[in-house]
């Protein structure tokens, strides 16, 4: 299990003279998955980018506590819409590795074991971009996890998929976070936040609304906004 | 129509009895061509990826500029080589004028700018895609573009053609800076133009169809040996 904490002082993210995100501070453990939620717009995306440091953060900083090194060294980002390379499956998953330095051969043979991991039971040697939806996301999910990330950012993973392939997901996410990966994702799915959430952290308008465990927000919400959207009402 | 029927038969008679003026010249014009093509690859592509992917000040300007160069006139080329190259130019010393080298040479500057421009248009698109990605699993400036390359490998492959096909079928430098002497600088292009001053319309003719012949023969062969690489749609 890591011990590493990540510390958000005051991130604000600006675009255009916009305030998009922020200020927000807040304080994430070094275990379990938390949850991104709130509406569209909230920005979800744009914090889990800026914790990955894909967007530049205005104001503000994050600091990476405790075994916070190997928690910044050591992430990968699943995105919402999986980005395929113009590659065959096994050497889409394999690419990380060889960004790494590692030869061709044992990239592939480890790219193999990795698509094994998550149920990826397709010819590895067809294109990438002729995989199915659910494929394509868990292509995705093997390319992050082959590096063996200690955080793992996922971006609404599940968007778009059906029954059976959300479940696959979960399925793989769950036995991840048991083997001590921490995981930072967001979620429309109220139901599949209860299911997998340690901690749930409310966005709303670019603002931190709530943060608490899991079970406390869910039975209990203490801002009206969450509230209302755990009630599925429309949140603006 | 006389002519261009007389030219067809010639150029088959050519052809088939494997002349060997004609593939002397064929041989020179596929070999300074190819070589500018490959020259003008290995330069271009690189440059057009590099540009794709990176910000500076004046990066608007570069490419505007490289777009406007795809239109370089070869005679004006082949005259600055040309003097550049002369005996009393600042290059003179190599003793390149008149040799299938300096030929390259002037074919390279004049295809560079059409391979990088039209790479850079296709790198762009694949940039804007892979982005994410790359950033994320922090590939470094080598490694982006080494993935982009490979990547992109056919519409680069276009590129490349592109180039190819504006340096074989180009006369105005070639003839500048390689005389269209007889069995050393002469090509299918200062051929054509020799034979057509000379009034010789059917062997300028055949020679015209060879050219053309040769250019769909070299497309045909990379794509060929393109898609047996792979069957997929890029």
């Amino acid at each position: 299990m890591v011990s590493g904490m990540i510390v958000l002082e005051g991130v604000e993210l600006r675009r255009g003279g916009r305030v998009i995100v922020g200020p927000i501070s807040l304080s994430l453990g070094g275990a379990g998955i938390t949850m991104m939620m709130g509406p569209n717009g909230a920005g979800k995306t744009t914090l889990l980018r800026a914790l990955h440091g894909l967007e530049r953060v205005s104001a503000g900083q994050i600091r990476w506590a405790g075994n916070g090194q190997a928690l910044r060294e050591r992430q990968a980002f699943v995105f919402q819409t999986p980005i395929l390379m113009r590659r065959s499956v096994l050497d889409s998953i394999a690419y990380p590795l060889r960004l790494q330095g590692v030869t061709r051969g044992e990239a592939r043979d480890r790219a193999e074991a990795c698509a094994g991991q998550v149920g990826l039971r397709v010819n590895l040697k067809k294109d990438a971009g002729d995989l199915s939806g659910g494929e394509k996301q868990k292509l995705a999910l093997a390319r992050a996890l082959i590096l063996e990330p200690v955080l793992l950012f996922l971006d609404e993973p599940c968007a778009n998929l059906d029954g059976r392939s959300t479940r696959e997901i979960e399925e793989i996410l769950t036995r991840i976070r048991a083997g001590g990966t921490r995981i930072v994702m967001s979620t429309h799915d109220i139901g599949q936040a209860r299911r997998l959430a340690d901690d749930v952290v409310f966005l709303h308008d670019g603002k931190l609304v709530e943060q608490a465990p899991s079970a406390a927000f869910f039975d209990a919400p203490q801002s009206k906004q969450a509230h209302a959207y755990l009630q599925g009402d429309i949140v603006i | 129509m006389n002519d261009i029927l007389q030219g067809l038969a010639r150029a088959a008679k050519l052809v088939v009895t494997l002349d060997a003026d004609l593939v002397e010249i064929t041989a020179l014009s596929l070999q300074v061509s190819l070589g500018a093509a490959a020259i003008g690859s290995a330069i271009g592509l690189p440059l057009g990826a590099w540009l794709a992917i990176n910000r500076f000040p004046a990066r608007r300007t570069v490419i505007a500029l490289l777009n406007a160069l795809m239109g370089l006139p070869p005679v004006v080329v082949g005259l600055i080589v040309y003097v550049l190259f002369s005996r009393s130019g600042p290059l003179g010393v190599f003793g390149l004028l008149f040799t299938p080298t300096a030929m390259v040479i002037a074919q390279v500057i004049i295809i560079t700018p059409i391979i990088a421009s039209i790479a850079h248009q296709a790198i762009r698109e694949l940039w804007a895609d892979y982005h994410d990605l790359l950033i994320s699993l922090k590939a470094n400036r080598r490694q982006r573009i080494g993935t982009l390359l490979w990547d992109g490998r056919r519409a680069l492959m276009t590129a490349s053609l592109a180039g190819f096909g504006r340096g074989i079928g180009e006369v105005g430098a070639i003839m500048i800076v390689g005389g269209n002497i007889d069995h050393a600088t002469r090509v299918l292009t200062t051929a054509i133009a020799l034979e057509t001053g000379k009034g010789q319309f059917d062997m300028a003719l055949a020679l015209g169809f060879v050219l053309i012949g040769l250019a769909i023969a070299v497309n045909l062969a990379l794509h060929f040996l393109s898609r047996t690489e792979r069957g997929s749609r890029w």
